[in-house]
């Protein structure tokens, strides 16, 4: 046990122009995660702090914050392991709401925007012979499997935007979560929908925005990589445009 | 005040109201499905399951053997015929959860992979390593994005359903962010909104299972039914509460005393040869007893038991069990490939919730529920692991389905009532914010119910003390009423909706406490000291508690037997 100053940024649109710091001094037990503190001064001394949290064992992905000026999962990251004051603040490169909660609009028009479902080229009729007869599941091996999987663990809680340099200078880059998603359904061999997320792809201010700063990887909480996926899909965007350039109609058979 | 319109409105953003929503938008494209959720739909709480989802996937399986392990799970009190339909629609389910991308863990041959769990004869539970909720989840709510007939409320908290001529034709919901209310209007409403496990102090569920759609329905003057009936997963962490799965079970861990013994093997229990595969309520009930029999540890979080997955060895650890293995580590510092890791008993899910028929409706035309909110009932006095995540799938798309007919037939409403309902909703909730007057802290409160179900409505339960827990919750309802509000915002205002939740919470306590002092027999998870075997003449029912305001009025209703005979539940 050992008190911490708590700083925690203050923002009511109603009444702040701009955000402010308010500082809590309380008792931190030695087995706390960020999130406990913030739990702890909503629960026992200021009700009017607002942020967001669930699940808290990593996997909701609700409890995004600046820790000392980096993006953490709070639930996920030791208390103790930082000093006598604490620094907390809403994830960077994202409009506040109220202090620690930030707007996810943009985000969700973002995560949307890459067709995040499986794309299948023909109808369901017809489409039976890569399914198992009597179950009707796809038949994936292992190594298809592998493919993607690494992608698919992503929890949407957006700390690689947070840390992503190009997103803080051009918030509309599609950025390195739904670019991973994106990739994540081209990399799954149930999926026929890579042309259409190439095409996405080639727009402005997507995968070759990247400056491949490695940020977005460094923070994930849960090693997805999407400074891999963003290259990958850089490198088969590419070689689909090409393809389209000597083959006709894009060359995909 | 904002009024809209659509055909469905679907109250929850998890797996039942994804299915839900998904059916819906397929079966009338021409249909507008309104989507209205607390949380943004990938933070609800299905994300945290972690084992698997059940459904007949062997040549060794079939309908006949898992509808017997689902009905002698429940002992006896679930209703066949929804167990039928259950088992037969499931495979179905999760076919089409497969083909909708969600990443299943697979056979050398490319099939889906399926794991032991407890109760069950045999391999029938799909799993995508131990994140089969996470999965699950997230492949339903991208796969919802395609449908541009589902629009989507999130972060809307529905504190009224809108009710005209005894009919549900909406719902009055706070839009969190800027703190104003709509009026949602739907020909059919649809509560998918899960248990409420956190009125107690020590539960696997996130902060969000408040048990808002149940509060809902019954206040509306719909039934609950089966309240008393919690279950408590065998294997929590000691502290969190965090979730271990049952997986680890399943891939061959075992459960050991303080003497290093598999208690489950060395003294009878009643699971026989399933051992640590025992169905839940029984492996909670030996754990309990082995802490009081002076066989397990004490820690700092109460006395707990060791989950021993150290024969697995790491490969298997890394392949099968890499979220079990990430959670010990940050969350208890235990590294599961060379430690046992602490376990005990924990508030895990709701068999009980609002009464449905088989088809997802309530007895109020235009209402439905699906998942834990709901109580169809297929989980009885305790539900087998993995039947949940697929019973979202298969009474989300039965209660969708129905909905979609219902509003077809139905009127429209009043548009000017509904919305009188919903301002004075507004108003209500209005003087709530920021209400300095009152005298009681949320915190306290909260505190204080958590402690009551913790002494109430444990593994093992009592009359004495269910009786406290009665009068106990019952003086909470008074107390909540006059609740102390510092923040006075409309943006994002947290301490509200916590408020709201809180008033939730108190309501299916008290329910909870009253329907489990009235069943004096064991049956299931229901296990009092003073009543110690199950009594099929006097108790062979569902217990059904409908709102009155004097506190909840119990009645009965028939459980719908089959082929499936009672008989005394022995592994």
């Amino acid at each position: 046990m050992a008190d911490k100053t708590i700083i925690i940024t203050r923002f009511d649109p109603d009444q702040d122009e701009k955000p402010r710091k308010q500082e809590y001094r309380i008792p931190c037990e030695d087995h706390w995660k960020v999130l406990d503190a913030v739990n702890f001064i909503k629960d026992e001394v200021d009700p009017t702090v607002s942020h967001r949290w669930s699940c808290r064992m990593a996997v909701c992905g609700s409890c995004g914050m600046m820790v000392n000026g980096e993006p953490k999962l709070t639930c996920k990251t030791t208390l103790s392991d930082y000093g006598d004051r604490v620094d907390i603040e809403p994830l960077a490169n994202f409009p506040i709401i109220r202090d620690l909660v930030v707007e996810l609009d943009g985000f969700m028009h973002k995560f949307e925007s890459v067709k995040p479902w499986i794309i299948r080229a023909k109808e369901r009729a017809e489409d039976k012979a890569s399914r198992h007869p009597e179950k009707g599941t796809f038949i994936q091996s292992a190594e298809e499997l592998g493919n993607y999987k690494q992608f698919s663990m992503c929890i949407n809680c957006m700390l690689c935007y947070s840390a992503c340099p190009v997103v803080a200078n051009e918030p509309d880059f599609l950025g390195p979560a739904a670019i991973a998603l994106g990739h994540r359904y081209n990399l799954d061999s149930r999926d026929e929908g890579t042309e259409e997320r190439h095409d996405i792809f080639r727009g402005e201010g997507t995968v070759f925005s990247c400056s491949y700063a490695n940020e977005c990887s460094e923070v994930c909480p849960k090693n997805v990589d999407p400074a891999a996926a963003i290259n990958q899909a850089k490198f088969g965007a590419v070689i689909d445009w090409a393809k389209g350039l000597v083959l006709p109609r894009g060359g995909t058979n | 005040m904002d009024v809209s319109r659509h055909d469905i409105v679907i109250v929850g953003g998890g797996a039942a109201g994804l299915r839900a929503a998904i059916e819906a938008a397929e079966k009338n494209p021409s249909a507008s499905i309104a989507l209205v959720s607390k949380v943004y739909p990938m933070r609800s709480h299905t994300v945290s399951a972690e084992g698997g989802a059940a459904a007949i996937a062997r040549e060794d399986d079939n309908v006949e053997l898992h509808g017997y392990d689902t009905v002698k799970g429940s002992d006896f009190l679930a209703d066949q015929d929804c167990i039928q339909y259950f088992v037969e629609q499931a495979p179905k389910e999760l076919a089409l959860l497969e083909n909708w991308g969600c990443p299943f863990s697979r056979n050398e041959d490319g099939t889906v992979a399926t794991r032991a769990f407890g109760g069950m004869t045999t391999k029938r539970t799909w799993y995508a390593t131990d994140k089969i909720g996470f999965h699950m989840l997230h492949a339903l709510f991208q796969h919802s994005m395609r449908f541009k007939n589902i629009v989507r409320y999130d972060e809307f908290f529905v504190s009224k359903l809108l009710i005209e001529d005894g009919s549900c034709r909406g719902v009055a919901a706070l839009d969190i962010r800027t703190g104003e209310y709509s009026t949602i209007l739907g020909r059919a409403v649809i509560l998918t909104t899960g248990g409420g496990g956190k009125i107690f102090p020590f539960t696997t569920n996130g902060t969000i299972k408040t048990g808002d759609g149940m509060a809902l329905a019954y206040r509306a003057g719909v039934p609950l039914k089966d309240m008393e009936f919690v279950q408590y997963h065998p294997t929590g962490l000691p502290g969190t509460g965090i979730l271990i799965t049952e997986a680890t079970r399943g891939e061959g861990g075992y459960l050991r005393n303080s003497k290093g013994e598999r208690f489950l093997v060395e003294y009878d229990y009643g699971v026989g040869k399933k051992a640590e595969l025992g169905p839940r309520d029984m492996i909670s009930r030996a754990i309990v007893q082995e802490i009081e029999a002076g066989r397990g540890f004490s820690g700092a979080y109460g006395d707990y038991v060791h989950l021993d997955l150290t024969h697995l060895g790491e490969d298997k650890i890394n392949t099968r069990l890499p979220f079990v293995r990430e959670l010990a580590k940050v969350y208890i510092g235990v590294d599961p490939v060379t430690t046992p890791i602490p376990v005990r008993p924990v508030v895990h899910y709701m068999m009980g919730g609002v009464d449905t028929n088989i088809h997802g409706a309530t007895e109020m035309p235009g209402l439905y529920a699906a998942g834990e909110t709901a109580c169809v009932s297929i989980n009885g006095a305790n539900r087998l692991g993995s039947n949940s995540l697929t019973e979202c799938l298969v009474f989300g798309a039965a209660a969708a389905n129905h909905a979609i007919d219902f509003a077809k037939g139905s009127s429209e409403g009043n548009e000017a009532s509904l919305r009188a309902q919903a301002e004075e909703e507004a108003g209500r909730v209005e003087n709530l914010r920021g209400r300095k007057k009152g005298g009681e802290r949320i915190s306290e409160i909260r505190r204080e119910l958590n402690s009551i179900m913790e002494n109430a409505c444990g593994v093992y339960r009592e009359q004495s003390t269910l009786q406290a827990g009665v009068g106990a919750t019952a003086q909470l309802r008074g107390r909540v009423a006059d609740l102390r509000l510092e923040d006075e915002s409309k943006v994002f205002n947290t301490e509200l909706i916590t408020a709201l939740e809180l008033t939730n919470m108190v309501e299916v306590a008290e329910v909870l406490a009253v329907s489990a002092a009235h069943r004096k027999e064991s049956r299931g998870a229901h296990t009092c000291k003073d009543y110690t075997t199950r009594n099929d003449q006097d108790y062979l029912y569902h217990t059904m508690a409908r709102h009155d305001p004097a506190g909840p009025r119990l009645g009965k209703k028939d459980v719908v037997l089959g082929k499936w005979v009672p008989e005394e539940r022995k592994y």
